[in-house]
């Protein structure tokens, strides 16, 4: 009896502690914004953006995603929790859009506006996409290594996977603007480590390991992009032109040591709060641009500290 | 003699697994209103038929991992050889074009072959279950994603497919409460299991084996086979897991699946089940999945930060195990 009287009084005290979070703020505008992951610096970045605008325009938001970006059905779960809530509007970045169709017409009956962001979801659902434009983005990444490495030789790419929106459009706009523009540079091999930093660091050893005449690598994501770092530093390689994607402690580090030639960054502060402002716009029932671009940027050492490029890179 | 020795420390752990059992109901019953009183969005039937959804497959293969633990082993493979069903699944249906029966066989198949694996490398290699199913946890991950090429695998042209896990059979009797078919199956699973358990010699077995296999040995029992066979019919409940997860995500993700075997183990403990073995009911698993399930929608609708629900989580499965062991310590 009295085990039983523990526990439920120790149910009974959470049930009571998660009230105080979930009773407050009735008739604030509510949004919650399912995202890919809440761990990485990136989405810590993209919250802290969304909540500077929540803070601006008076409206709650919450911020959630899965522990990993493998978990499609986790952020499904979590997509069906913030319905319940009848929320004012939604941020999603699919994991996966097929797969969460059905909830985002439930949402759409619901008459709740989806803000997709980050990613882009394959349905005409979501009003409106808050993102970086990948692609060029990427494309910029391959000019400046054509750049760096003197317009010939051969460059291989360290991506995060192969079937996000995101490791595409980043795959597709380095590889197809060398093609186009660079003639003289091979890309000699495209390889996945699933932005995780110890395979992406395997993968790079073996890379240099295959080719040692390898003159450049790309990383897509900040975990290829460390991984990228990682591998060459074991390896002590030199004279490997490195370019990396998004920032993080580990890469601006690399930079400045000069280990790390640049990098593109974008504006994930800008993304969480361009998600959040056109979800408050999209409740209101005012109209909203059917993509926003949320901007990139390319850096270095030479323009790591500048107030402009600071703003956007987290550590 | 010995046989009915055996016989009575099953019954013996049944009647302590039903002790638990109502412990873990009244836990449960006690959050759904606890969540209900903290915030009324969180008892609406959309919401509801959430938590039953997110409980479908945890629950299918926390069931086919009971089996398995209280034989006193333990599978750690059933995440991901629930994705590998899943993707053996799609590469029948989606790749090769068969018809949707054939895509159920291939994953039930698929798993129950996989337990067999499993099952012999435990019974006949004697490798601790905890290392063989490690080992094949590794494999089967491995497999899923050299199978796919590491991309998913859509069900686009499988019609009806969605519809395993998603559509509602119980809809078109009681429209205002569409219970979704995963949930069905989920249950029909458990009761399938449970009956099994309690009315079969595979079940007598199942217990046999985690109170005292050198009893069920010396009897002149083949053990081996046995447990073999426990292992290939919990193999075969986690394809049924597969199926309802692809259904779900209308695609086979490869790279889904660690860690969804230590979730399936929580609600098993949660439940009641020894993982010393010989003790455990199908109902206790079922409510620690559905356990876990309102745990986790009602700390988000909450909107408890995710990290505080992790902890919460952790500190909910501590609880129910350590009062699960003051009520055994208790006389009485």
């Amino acid at each position: 009896m009295f085990t039983r009287r523990t526990l439920l009084g120790a149910v009974a005290a959470l049930a009571t502690a998660g009230s105080v979070t979930g009773a407050f703020a009735q008739d604030e505008m509510y949004i919650p914004l399912i995202s890919k992951g809440f761990q990485h610096q990136f989405w810590q970045a993209v919250n802290a953006g969304a909540q500077q605008a929540a803070d601006e325009l008076g409206v709650r938001v919450t911020f959630e995603g899965p522990d990993n970006e493998s978990q499609v059905d986790k952020q499904m779960d979590m997509l069906a929790a913030a319905l319940a809530n009848k929320p004012k509007a939604i941020g999603f970045a699919a994991l996966d859009s097929q797969a969460a169709i059905p909830l985002l017409r439930q949402a759409q009956e619901a008459g709740i506006p989806i803000i997709a962001f980050d990613s882009g979801v394959d349905s005409d659902i979501p009003v409106t996409t808050a993102s970086t434009d990948n692609v060029a983005a990427a494309a910029l990444a391959a000019d400046k290594m054509a750049e760096l490495v003197g317009g010939k030789g051969k460059v291989a790419v360290v991506a995060h996977d192969q079937t996000s929106r995101t490791g595409v459009d980043r795959r597709d706009g380095f590889v197809n603007r060398m093609k186009e523009a660079h003639p003289d540079i091979e890309i000699v091999a495209i390889e996945y480590g699933g932005g995780d930093q110890l395979k992406s660091t395997e993968i790079t050893k073996a890379l240099l390991t295959a080719n040692p005449d390898l003159v450049g690598i790309f990383g897509t994501n900040e975990g290829s992009a460390i991984g990228v770092v990682n591998g060459v530093r074991e390896m002590g390689t030199k004279g490997l032109t490195i370019i990396g994607y998004d920032s993080g402690k580990a890469q601006t580090d690399a930079i400045r040591e000069g280990l790390m030639a640049g990098a593109i960054t974008q504006n994930p502060v800008g993304i969480g709060y361009e998600t959040v402002k056109a979800a408050v716009a999209a409740a209101k029932g005012e109209s909203v641009p059917p993509s926003i671009d949320t901007g990139f940027y390319w850096y270095d050492a030479t323009n790591i500290d500048d107030p402009e490029i600071a703003a956007v890179l987290y550590d | 003699m010995t046989a009915s020795k055996t016989d009575s420390s099953a019954r013996n752990g049944r009647r302590g697994a039903t002790q638990q059992k109502l412990l873990a109901f009244a836990s449960l019953i006690v959050l759904v209103i606890g969540f209900s009183v903290a915030n009324s969005n969180f008892m609406q039937v959309s919401n509801l038929l959430a938590i039953l959804q997110a409980a479908s497959v945890n629950g299918v293969l926390a069931i086919g991992v009971t089996l398995i633990i209280i034989t006193g082993g333990i599978d750690l493979s059933i995440g991901t050889l629930m994705t590998f069903c899943a993707v053996m699944t799609g590469v029948v249906l989606t790749w090769l074009g068969a018809p949707l029966i054939v895509g159920v066989v291939t994953a039930i198949g698929t798993g129950a072959l996989s337990g067999l694996i499993s099952g012999s490398l435990v019974a006949k290699m004697k490798i601790p279950p905890f290392i063989a199913t490690l080992g094949m946890m590794l494999i089967l991950k491995g497999l899923s994603l050299i199978v796919t090429g590491t991309r998913p695998i859509y069900f686009n042209d499988t019609p009806g497919f969605d519809q395993i896990s998603r559509g509602s059979l119980v809809g078109w009797v009681v429209p205002a409460f569409p219970v979704p078919n995963g949930v069905l199956i989920l249950f029909v699973i458990a009761g399938l299991v449970s009956w099994v358990l309690s009315r079969t010699v595979l079940g007598r077995y199942t217990f046999a084996l985690g109170s005292n296999e050198e009893a069920v040995r010396l009897s002149g029992v083949n053990a081996d086979a046995w447990k073999m066979a426990i292992y290939a019919v919990a193999g075969a409940i986690v394809g049924v897991g597969g199926l309802l997860i692809a259904s779900r995500l209308n695609s086979a993700q490869p790279a889904l699946g660690l860690g969804y075997e230590l979730e399936a183990i929580a609600a098993v403990v949660i439940g009641g089940t020894s993982l010393s073995g010989g003790r455990g009911t199908i109902l206790g698993t079922l409510i620690g999945a559905l356990i876990m399930a309102v745990l986790t929608n009602g700390l988000r609708v909450l909107s408890v930060a995710p990290e505080w629900q992790t902890v919460v989580t952790g500190a909910i499965i501590i609880v129910a195990v350590y009062a699960d062991q003051l009520r055994r310590r208790a006389p009485g």
